[in-house]
């Protein structure tokens, strides 16, 4: 396939995309992370508090996995034609995962608390696994003939997924505490912090895990960070957030070891990019050949992209002004 | 058994469609409903019709969040089980089934936002344009789904460039001849949709002897709505009539069940056509050339048969004919209860009219039925294509798709509809049952939060 340059638009239209992944990970990962913890969340009190400090955003947050499939479909149809196949099975357990926890949300507080509470927790994590394991499949190389997805339907049950599904859902746990800790005080507050250094130390050693199954599985030879030396930056500033995150513990700050937990998703997310660009189907579609033409990319940018997307960007930023600082009090 | 994946998808996307449009085209008549009443309300200040809001409000809510939870469903559909589709006409559909998603999610984030929470928090003159603006906010939503199911009926506007569909005149995609008539339609239907609901509770409570004062108000707005709209929605089903007799002529075969071309043709309006023996058995009604007259006006003109086309374009017959009489007939219903119930208004004998109201009361469904009738007959009548004479919906299918994924995810959204329909309907049944509160009630005085939340918190006494 000849490679094409995206244009400007299309570049506009990826970083949207990209943008909107990182939000997404970001606000609906500590949320998910919450549903995660939600199993080694012993009593009923507890997992009230831990749901207050979620209320007000749980469901903005997933506004953005909306905005990401719209513009993806919009702006980036052969991306959208290729990634959705490849990952028939987990899309469908994410939609399912989205759905169950979003009713259990509203139904704790009726019928059987037991019964959706497990239901907040098994969505939670299903979510936050398939999700972690379509970024461990595209790191190994996503097989593409002639423009349509081209292999079977379980690349995403190969060992470095797998990794990184569990990769994700300690991830997102992380997240979800170091939200807690931020958001609450009192025992919540000290019982969430004592599983942040765990939850680390976890993290880092299924992404060790992940790191020598990339070098072993990769499938397609695609970009390396070796071509590229200035990408190892990204790494080297994850190890100093997690470093962060564990003086934001032992220093006993609030905010410190949510905040680096962020630069180290952050972190991760830019690394994956330096890696996959100029891939968006690592390693077969570049972000130039996927691009829809030029009048599809006006048509949304004049609408979409000057108008809907700032409003959805200052919606959500107004939520969390208005309910900024500790949600639950002792 | 060889399980056909193409086939699974078609039952799949139809099952999730029709479980999806349902919430649509009732939360579009009522909001435009919400936003009437409330405008009434501002101009008599009259406190029933507060109490009429609120309790519909609740409504719209759970209806809205069923609406939303269902269609991000479908946002995901095109590209699971109809790769072949997006990759080659994403160009196209693409930005317009993503302005309808970011439509409908602006809406979300702003005036529904206020209208839900803001009673107390804003000037009455700027809630009523919160109304007003959810209400053109659904309405120009599904504008953008009936651009591109117009675009796939009759696809004008585009340019095909290396094997892909891309669009050329936006203007012709957004604004074309076909989705002039049918947006009109599906509007108006669900105007009708929510019309009939609107008499149907208003009856129950009737009939019940609650809520006498409230239900008289859904009664009689209701009956009044749906007489006047009935017939303006039957002459855009003449026109739409008229696109498919002029642009899908096989369709227009297959509903009349013309199997051969006739001069003049015969109107079938009963039968079980048999699409094996190509014939129609036990013809209950047939007129003869009538049939000529409905599609040209003239009693005697030719109208071609489904035999004038190859077999491999051919539409299926049975669904498309029986759905669209059944579409007609819901119409006939709706013009017959809407009529005779204003002239029992008229007469001053509605309320001691039980037969009347119990037959307004059973007849909620119809315009549900109406809404998915008309879109059978359109989809199925569309087949063998899914863009109309340039894509065949069998070279849509993603092809990497087995029959066995297929089944599995088909039979896992039957099991979690299940859940979910079941959740949200028995919701819905209980604030129906409920009926609005004596005493108006802020819904801002509900717990904060979104949607689901505030209608989920709106416990019914």
């Amino acid at each position: 396939m000849i490679e094409a340059e995206p244009s400007s638009l299309a570049l506009f239209w990826a970083s949207v995309i990209a943008v909107a992944i990182m939000i997404y990970v970001i606000l609906d990962g500590f949320d998910l992370g919450i549903g995660v913890l939600f199993g080694v969340a012993e009593n009923t009190e507890r997992r009230d508090a831990m749901v207050g400090t979620i209320a007000p955003f749980w469901d903005g947050n997933e506004t953005w996995l909306i905005v990401i499939a719209a513009s993806l479909f919009g702006a980036f149809p052969t991306a959208y034609a290729v990634f959705l196949p490849a990952f028939y099975i987990p899309v469908l357990l994410l939609l399912f995962g989205l759905i169950f926890r979003g009713v259990a949300f509203e139904f704790r507080y009726r019928g059987s608390r037991k019964f959706w509470d497990r239901a907040f927790f098994v969505g939670s994590t299903v979510a936050a696994f398939v999700q972690g394991t379509a970024v461990g499949a595209m790191i190994r190389g996503i097989p593409v003939a002639e423009g349509q997805y081209d292999g079977g339907p379980f690349i995403w049950l190969a060992p470095l997924p797998v990794l990184c599904g569990i990769g994700l859902v300690l991830g997102y746990a992380l997240l979800g505490a170091s939200w807690v800790v931020m958001k609450s005080e009192g025992e919540l507050r000290e019982w969430a912090r004592e599983r942040i250094p765990w939850l680390a130390i976890a993290v880092l050693a299924v992404l060790v895990l992940a790191f020598v199954a990339a070098l072993v599985f990769r499938r397609a030879i695609g970009t390396d960070l070796a071509d590229r030396p200035w990408g190892l930056v990204f790494p080297g500033l994850g190890l100093l957030a997690m470093a962060g995150v564990f003086l934001g513990v032992r220093g006993r700050h609030d905010s410190m070891p949510f905040l680096m937990t962020v630069v180290f998703f952050i972190a991760a997310f830019l690394t994956l990019a330096v890696l996959f660009w100029p891939y968006m189907i690592p390693y077969a579609i570049t972000v130039g050949n996927a691009a829809a033409p030029e009048r599809t990319l006006s048509f949304l940018f004049w609408g979409a992209g000057l108008f809907v997307l700032p409003v959805i960007v200052i919606y959500t930023a107004v939520v969390y002004w208005v309910f900024r600082g500790k949600l639950h009090r002792s | 058994m060889e399980l056909d994946p193409v086939f699974l998808s078609r039952l799949q996307f139809a099952f999730v469609i029709s479980f999806h449009i349902i919430f649509p085209s009732f939360t579009i008549g009522l909001a435009a409903w919400l936003a009437t009443i409330e405008g009434v309300r501002l101009t008599t200040g009259k406190e029933i019709y507060r109490r009429v809001f609120d309790f519909w409000l609740r409504i719209f809510a759970l209806s809205f969040a069923m609406g939303v939870v269902t269609g991000i469903v479908m946002a995901f559909q095109f590209g699971t089980n109809w790769s072949g589709l997006s990759e080659r006409t994403g160009s196209i559909q693409g930005p317009l089934l993503g302005y309808e998603t970011f439509t409908a999610f602006m809406l979300e984030a702003t005036f529904f936002g206020v209208m839900l929470l803001g009673r107390d928090r804003v000037p009455p003159w700027f809630y009523f344009f919160s109304c007003c603006m959810v209400s053109l906010g659904t309405m120009f939503s599904s504008f953008w789904i009936l651009c591109n199911n117009s675009w796939m009926q009759v696809p004008l506007g585009h340019a095909i460039v290396n094997g892909k569909i891309v669009p050329d005149d936006w203007w012709a995609i957004t604004t074309g001849p076909i989705v002039r008539v049918r947006w009109p339609h599906m509007l108006l239907a669900a105007f009708l949709t929510t019309g009939m609901s609107v008499i149907a509770t208003g009856a129950w409570h009737m009939l019940r002897g609650h809520h006498l004062p409230e239900a008289r108000v859904m009664l009689h707005w209701g009956l009044g709505v749906v007489a006047v709209l009935i017939p303006v929605q039957m002459v855009f089903g003449h026109f739409n009539g008229e696109y498919v007799l002029n642009h899908q002529p096989a369709k227009f075969a297959a509903i009349e069940a013309r199997w051969h071309t006739q001069q003049p043709a015969t109107e079938v309006f009963l039968a079980i056509p048999d699409p094996w023996a190509k014939r129609n058995l036990f013809p209950i009604l047939e007129v003869p050339k009538l049939g000529s007259f409905i599609a040209s006006g003239d009693w005697t003109a030719k109208e071609i048969g489904l035999e004038a086309f190859p077999e491999r374009d051919q539409p299926p017959v049975i669904i498309p004919f029986f759905a669209f009489r059944g579409m007609v007939g819901m119409g006939l219903i709706m013009i017959a209860i809407s009529w005779i119930g204003l002239l029992l208004v008229w007469r001053g004998r509605l309320e001691s009219a039980r037969w009347f109201l119990w037959v307004a009361f059973l007849s909620f469904p119809t315009g549900f039925v109406a809404v998915l009738c008309g879109w059978f007959t359109a989809e199925v009548g569309r087949q063998p294509w899914v863009v109309y004479g340039i894509l065949r919906t069998e070279d849509a299918i993603t092809p990497s798709l087995s029959g066995g994924e297929a089944l599995f995810s088909l039979l896992a959204y039957v099991a979690v509809y299940a859940v979910i329909y079941s959740l949200g309907l028995n919701y819905i049944y209980r604030l129906l049952r409920a009926g609005p509160a004596s005493e108006p009630e802020s819904v801002s005085q509900l717990q904060p939060g979104r949607p689901l939340a505030v209608a989920l918190r709106g416990r019914p006494r």
